[in-house]
């Protein structure tokens, strides 16, 4: 939680954040590409945890969580890879993925791996608000993990003061009402980004889904405090012979 | 103990809302506005309605003299394959779409495993002039080819799920992202009871009518509303939910669901949800699940496609828990056994779905008063293919 808030009170825009699912390409990929992902001066880090069956991706995310699953990669294993992180890595790295593997590895041995490895931060799309006022609020705070809460062009301003309320991180606003890497750049919804800019939230807040160039960043860096870059990230890697190339030439390509 | 759904969409542990964002208010909505709109007497009116003259209920209460001498009980069959297209599946679509009506939405989306509920599902829109695109897995759509061309035949669009093990679950995916990306004028019409609350509970509601039928038929064939069993075969579990659905509460009634083990339960090719699952989080609901160690969904088998179903409704994971529900396991096998010798006695050959709630007989004790009733939940035309391998 403590990176997460300092990254946005050091930088007050153009934070860009990366999402990279774990053990992709390869297994042991993981610690290298946060590596060089601080070395190219990416700002935050989300670890996506494949799952088998993910509901909100488009076709490359599903496709990197399936490559993982198949190179044998599990939460457990991840928490392994992850031990020395904090040796390698000092940007805030986030856990993001689907409820099912956390709820079989355990709300609190989950959080407790997370602490213990030096995890910043959540993002469990199906997670319900409910549940996580009633349930998991105190659990995921007192472990010192921010939990963040997506806004989409259909929720309503009530509901995103409500998100901003409950958060302690940032809102993640998501560019249109599509899966990941659906869309073609995030055109056409300003509307709604200046809508949610307009209100006076506490939380800053970071676009994401569909950011895929230098272009789309900067309207996004426009309407918050920066943007998330997933599926174009993960088709730069994809037959990637060599990490730090690609990560190099990838980030070059955005700022 | 309560058997049915609680206010906040729960079966006990089981149920609930877990969707993403992006979902929220389409999902909210339907929440809001299910029972208002079901419960509504012009609803009811229109409902019924197509129920009786073009679905063509209520479906038969039928006594099967040659099934009960053979098991020795009093053995009823509740006719839902002479239901139009062939199954139960249409209770649901037929209230589904008058709920989408209602709602203003113009374009349906349906996930398809076998193809009944596709079936179903263009049917209805064909009937209202809506656009209809159904999502089946590639896998199914090669073994399911004559429904795959009837849905076409009724102007429905049916898109392949190349995604995971290209079946039903896969197919499920899709629908969902189908319906993320275009949540604004568009209706899910989910197959069974499965998905995120208010679902289960919808669909259970307009299925119940089955039931509903039961009951009335019951008192004019032996004097009493009730039977003594009713046995029903469970995929996600909307034919069990119907057929259930009025006696719950009643504890005179035990409630008999077969799941499909496949090549046996401990093959490593099952769906025995209830046997080999745990709680998880599949497709937005919280239910008994087939999952690894790690919480990966695991590919179910069965030889039957509608039961290919890693998860089971919350209704019936709840079901299971509580011990209000009596859970029987049907190999590949004896379903194939059971839907020859039902076709051979009583000259109605069910879907292979439904052979697995008649292969449950054997292994029930029976006294020659009781009364079963068996969901004959679908017509097995369609598993021709399948079954013609074993003539
Ligand atoms: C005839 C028949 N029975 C049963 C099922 C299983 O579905 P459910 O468990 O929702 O009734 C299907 C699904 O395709 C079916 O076609």
């Amino acid at each position: 939680m403590e990176r997460i808030k300092k990254a946005f009170e050091e930088k007050s825009e153009g934070i860009l954040s990366i999402f990279i699912t774990a053990g992709y390409p390869n297994l042991n990929d993981t610690i290298e590409v946060l590596k060089e992902l601080e070395a190219n001066g990416v700002d935050m880090i989300e670890l996506g945890i494949p799952f088998s069956d993910p509901m909100a991706d488009g076709p490359i995310i599903q496709k990197a969580s399936e490559v993982a699953i198949d190179n044998g990669m599990t939460l457990k294993l991840l928490f392994e890879q992850l031990k020395d992180l904090r040796q390698h890595v000092s940007i805030p790295v986030l856990l993001m993925g689907y409820l099912n593997p956390v709820m079989q590895y355990g709300y609190e041995e989950f959080c407790q791996s997370c602490q213990e490895v030096g995890i910043d931060g959540i993002i469990l799309p199906d997670l319900p608000l409910y549940e996580y006022e009633e349930e998991y609020k105190e659990l995921f705070e007192s472990h010192g993990l921010a939990n963040v809460f997506l806004v989409t062009p259909e929720t309503s301003s009530e509901r995103i003061q409500k998100l901003d309320g409950l958060s302690n991180g940032f809102l993640y606003l998501v560019s249109s009402s599509s899966t990941t890497g659906k869309k073609d750049g995030i055109d056409g919804t300003a509307e709604y980004f200046q809508r949610v800019q307009n209100m006076t939230l506490k939380s800053p807040t970071l676009i994401g889904f569909n950011i895929k160039d230098s272009k789309s960043y900067q309207v996004a860096c426009k309407y918050s405090k920066g943007a998330i870059i997933g599926s174009a990230f993960i088709k730069a890697l994809n037959g990637s012979e060599n990490i730090k190339e690609s990560v190099n030439n990838f980030i070059k390509i955005i700022r | 103990m309560s058997y049915n759904v609680d206010k906040k969409g729960y079966y006990g542990q089981f149920g609930g809302a877990y969707i993403p964002e992006m979902l929220y208010p389409n999902v909210e909505e339907l929440r809001k506005s299910y029972l208002e709109i079901s419960e509504d007497s012009e609803f009811k009116k229109e409902f019924d309605y197509l129920l009786k003259h073009y679905v063509g209920r209520p479906s038969p209460l039928y006594f099967a003299k040659r099934l009960s001498e053979k098991y020795g009980a009093k053995i009823y069959l509740k006719r839902e394959d002479l239901n139009h297209t062939g199954a139960h599946k249409i209770n649901n679509t037929i209230g589904q779409i008058l709920l989408a009506q209602r709602l203003g939405k113009k374009r349906i989306i349906a996930e398809t495993g076998a193809g009944q509920h596709g079936v179903a599902t263009a049917t209805v829109c064909a009937l209202m002039g809506m656009e209809c695109i159904v999502y089946m897995g590639a896998v199914d759509i090669e073994r399911q080819q004559p429904n795959v061309k009837r849905m076409q035949m009724l102007g429905a669009k049916v898109v392949a799920a190349e995604s995971g093990s290209k079946t039903l679950k896969d197919a499920t995916n899709e629908a969902i992202r189908d319906w993320i990306n275009n949540p604004t004028d568009t209706h899910y019409i989910i197959g069974s009871v499965v998905g995120p609350h208010p679902y289960p509970d919808m669909v259970a509601r307009f299925q119940s009518v089955i039931s509903e039928e039961i009951k009335w038929q019951l008192m004019e064939h032996e004097g009493r509303d009730y039977p003594d069993k009713v046995i029903a075969c469970v995929g996600g579990g909307s034919n069990a939910a119907g057929a259930f659905y009025h006696f719950l509460d009643n504890e005179n009634v035990e409630l008999i669901a077969a799941e499909p083990a496949g090549l046996g339960i401990n093959s490593g090719k099952t769906a025995a949800t209830t046997k080999k699952g745990k709680p998880g989080v599949l497709h937005a609901a919280k239910t008994l699940l087939m999952q690894t160690e790690d919480g990966q969904v695991v590919e179910p088998y069965s030889i039957s496609a509608g039961l290919d179903y890693p998860g089971i409704g919350p209704m019936h994971a709840h079901l299971f828990d509580s011990g209000r529900g009596n859970f029987e396991y049907v190999t590949d096998e004896d379903a194939l056994k059971a839907c020859f010798e039902v076709s051979k006695l009583e000259g109605i050959i069910p879907a292979l779905e439904t052979a697995h709630a008649f292969a449950v007989l054997k292994n029930l004790e029976l006294k020659k008063e009781d009364v079963v009733v068996i969901n004959l939940s679908g017509r097995g035309d369609k598993d021709l293919g399948t079954l013609m391998k074993y003539i």
